[in-house]
């Protein structure tokens, strides 16, 4: 096994390639081996006891703040991740890779297949939470961190977080995990199948070899995108936000244009995904979210783990009008590690943004966050 | 006694029944004033549960292991004994289930701290004598239509409950409305008339507990006869 480190210049990211180290994957096949695009902010101390990993969402990259060469805008976080916000990069050290499956440079179905040169495509081997969790446990192992002061995440990342208190809680102290779940809900499933029915419908994904054709499923991938946007607002977001108007025009239109403004974001929406995300991609990441479910085997985990897991920390973070990832499935995270003695702490913000929050202003998540990272690393440097 | 001072005067009695380096569940903490004091000065480990979002935000961003949540609703997904105190202040006036909170805590908590404003106190009962109105006084300040408080008992009445219970009470503390501070238990005559603020430290009565024995290991359990 051997571990490479580059930066690339176009990405503006350092790649890990991870050379024959035969990665065993939950559903037994075996990527023998693989790269990791990761960004990295603010400065490792001498301990190395300030390394914090942020797991991105679906749709997420590495790019968690600064800029994003592949959207030209600022990175997905920004508002959170930087010099004195929440997450103070003048204090931690903060890594974000983009996950195992993804498209922002790391291994997924859009990269060459190992020794050739065909994409990957439909190919690519099925990934889950778990997969991408070993997978960023690699890196910072090859980063020569031993512990992480924090894994934190939202939605995607929240099921990270939650992977990783499970799978390596002894290289760990804390995990933030914001509007997740035990588990996939069946609503969840349904959505990102029908997301995912209408790229497999469009005919220009042909099994998700597209790119032999240099095509891409816009449509599909855009409808998909339409389906999902609307699961991570709440009816009064959408009523605060577009109501009934109508875009550039006074009078409705008795046709299918985009009379309202709703329907004219949410093409945009699905306009702008396609020139940033793979297909393919999406189909992958959203069957890994699908599989997640630890709503049996937390508990057991937790309590009987090999791994000693008393010393975690933990805190849930959910948001009243998040209807994808609602309060009860933080709240049974809770329940679950409260009738263990865990110490967890837990805050259901009051907010009509829905699932999106935890990207928005959010003045009280901002609050707790900053408050439970600068109180707990006050406690391992004392 | 202004309601900050009659507070911070609860805690400081609190902290007295409290032995060093122990695990405390705080109900009702607020933004972790309590827990602050309970780590700092009692070496305690401390978790809380908050009702009201903004005091629960408080807390965790101060760094404290606190859960918005409701007690009446939420105290369940606790194990039992998993603490070796749980504390109430101030708050058992308000439950709508005030036995079945009881018997929570003392399933939660080896020992239970129990504070409460006392509703025989004199000038309540002389209010209610001459005005032939609900008592407005500093430790219940709200009129009888927007109150918190839905269930007003005497410390006779609480003892009369404990009693019922299996409660063993193990230390009480009364404070007079000038704050003077006695033993409730040595003090007969009129407590319950000169009591301003009651303060209990709870715990079920022992009975022997029944030893299970494995190859390896021993469990107990304290059984508790319900009624």
């Amino acid at each position: 096994m051997k571990t490479k480190f580059t930066t690339d210049t176009k990405l503006e990211s350092e790649i890990a390639y991870f050379q024959n180290i035969n990665l065993k994957l939950e559903s037994g096949d075996i990527i023998d081996s693989f790269k990791l695009a990761f960004k990295t902010y603010g400065k490792l101390n001498p301990d190395k006891t300030n390394a914090i990993l942020v797991c991105h969402a679906l749709t997420g990259d590495q790019y968690v703040a600064g800029n994003n060469p592949i959207t030209g805008r600022e990175g997905w976080w920004s508002r959170m991740v930087g010099p004195n916000k929440p997450i103070d990069t003048n204090k931690f050290f903060v890594i974000c890779s983009n996950v195992l499956g993804g498209c922002a440079g790391s291994t997924g179905p859009k990269e060459l297949q190992n020794g050739s040169d065909i994409a990957y495509g439909g190919n690519f081997p099925s990934v889950t939470i778990k997969d991408m969790v070993k997978a960023q446990s690699l890196l910072i192992e090859n980063l020569n961190i031993e512990k992480l002061f924090s894994v934190i995440g939202g939605s995607m990342g929240a099921m990270q977080a939650l992977q990783w208190a499970i799978d390596f809680p002894d290289k760990i102290l804390n995990i933030i995990h914001i509007a997740g779940a035990l588990k996939h809900s069946a609503q969840n499933i349904a959505f990102h199948e029908v997301g995912r029915q209408a790229i497999m419908s469009d005919p220009i994904w042909k099994n998700g070899k597209y790119f032999e054709n240099n095509e891409v499923p816009e449509r599909g991938l855009s409808v998909a995108r339409m389906i999902a946007h609307i699961t991570y607002l709440s009816e009064n977001a959408m009523h605060r936000k577009f109501g009934r108007k109508l875009q550039s025009r006074d009078i409705i239109s008795f046709g299918f244009d985009a009379d309202f403004q709703v329907e004219s974001y949410l093409r945009y929406q699905g306009k702008s995904f396609v020139e940033r995300f793979d297909a393919n991609s999406y189909l992958y990441l959203t069957r890994a979210m699908d599989y997640f479910d630890h709503d049996e085997t937390f508990r057991k985990n937790i309590e009987f783990s090999h791994n000693p897991n008393n010393h975690l920390k933990y805190l849930i973070v959910s948001f009243t009008s998040d209807w994808l990832f609602p309060t009860i499935e933080s709240k049974m995270i809770v329940n679950q590690l409260n009738s263990l003695s865990r110490e967890v702490s837990f805050l259901e913000i009051d907010t009509d943004k829905g699932h999106d929050s935890f990207l928005l202003e959010e003045p009280q998540l901002d609050d707790v966050i900053k408050g439970f990272l600068t109180n707990n690393f006050a406690k391992i440097d004392e | 006694m202004n309601k900050i001072n009659s507070i911070r005067k609860d805690w400081s009695l609190i902290e007295t029944l409290i032995a060093e380096d122990r695990k405390i569940l705080d109900i009702g903490c607020g933004d972790g004033g309590l827990m602050e004091q309970l780590e700092n000065n009692r070496n305690a480990i401390t978790h809380g549960i908050e009702l009201n979002r903004d005091l629960a935000a408080n807390a965790i961003a101060r760094g404290f292991n606190v859960v918005h949540g409701n007690a009446e609703l939420d105290l369940s997904q606790y194990s039992n004994n998993s603490f070796d105190y749980v504390i109430l202040s101030q708050t058992l006036q308000a439950m709508m289930k005030p036995k079945d909170i009881l018997s929570e805590l003392l399933r939660i908590g080896s020992k239970a701290i129990v504070s409460f404003p006392n509703f025989g106190h004199w000038k309540i009962r002389l209010q209610l004598l001459i005005s032939g109105r609900m008592p407005v006084t500093e430790s219940l300040p709200y009129t009888w239509y927007d109150t918190p408080n839905i269930h007003f008992f005497t410390i006779k009445d609480f003892l009369n409950l404990c009693n019922e219970m299996n409660i063993v009470i193990e230390k009480s503390i009364g404070l007079t409305s000038k704050g003077k501070q006695f033993d409730i238990s040595e003090s007969i005559t009129g407590v319950n008339f000169f009591t301003h603020e009651a303060i209990f430290l709870l715990s079920y009565k022992n009975f022997e507990p029944i030893k299970i024995k494995s190859s390896k290991k021993v469990f107990a359990k304290n059984s508790v006869i319900a009624n």
